[in-house]
């Protein structure tokens, strides 16, 4: 089910505080570490580039205006795909 | 015979169940039409009058996208995915479930036919 509307874009406060100090700051922005892949991107976070951690390292993602409405943590996968068949060769 | 949105639609059935030819119209979409177009959803296809057939087509053109509109929506939604690299897009990109199936078995559909050769391979050593 959808978050209702009412409440608005879930975004944590010190990621929040974060970005707001950030966009006072013209020029090159420093890229903004977070841990908090719940929060949502709102427009504010336009043009700014997080360091989003995947639970071993910070993957930066820069935001643009497409990404308005997904979560930070859709940006930072947090698994490895290492293919298989590699067995199978093996045993021919 | 009646001609909505570049669909030929069957004849001899109702409408309600006729306008359900065109891609994205499905029975409640149907009868929302029917409703608004105010013709009964009893009657057969063939046996609509000139009027209601373009009161149809009329409230379709209105408030649905349909066929090709829809066909190009839905394909820009999953383009638009995929290029901003979020979780969703990458897993469209690799054609495995998007919305967080297993995929240790099943997910056939999205995998498409099985190609493990272990499975395989090993019945033939047995024999």
């Amino acid at each position: 089910m959808a978050r209702s509307i009412k409440k608005g874009f879930f975004v944590d406060y010190h990621l929040l505080e974060k970005v707001q100090a950030a966009a006072k700051i013209a020029g090159t922005r420093k890229p903004i570490q977070t841990w908090s892949r719940r929060s949502t991107i709102t427009p504010d976070f336009v043009g700014q580039t997080f360091n989003v951690h995947n639970g071993k390292a910070f993957i930066s993602v820069y935001v643009t205006e497409n990404m308005v409405g997904h979560k930070l943590g859709e940006f930072a996968p947090t698994r490895i795909f290492k293919s298989h068949g590699g067995l199978t060769r093996k045993e021919i | 015979m009646a001609r909505i949105a570049g669909v030929d639609l069957p004849p001899n059935k109702r409408v309600e169940i006729g306008l359900t030819y065109i891609f994205g119209i499905g029975r409640p979409s149907a009868t929302k039409i029917l409703g608004t177009a105010q013709v009964s959803p009893d009657t057969r296809v063939k046996d609509l009058s000139e009027d209601e057939v373009s009161r149809i087509r009329k409230t379709i053109q209105d408030q649905f996208t349909v066929e090709g509109d829809l066909r190009k929506e839905t394909s820009q939604d999953i383009k638009r995915l995929m290029e901003i690299g979020c979780y969703r897009g990458l897993r469209h990109r690799r054609n495995l479930p998007v919305r967080g199936q297993r995929t240790h078995t099943n997910a056939r559909t999205r995998k498409g036919p099985r190609k493990g050769a272990v499975a395989g391979k090993k019945k033939a050593t047995k024999k």
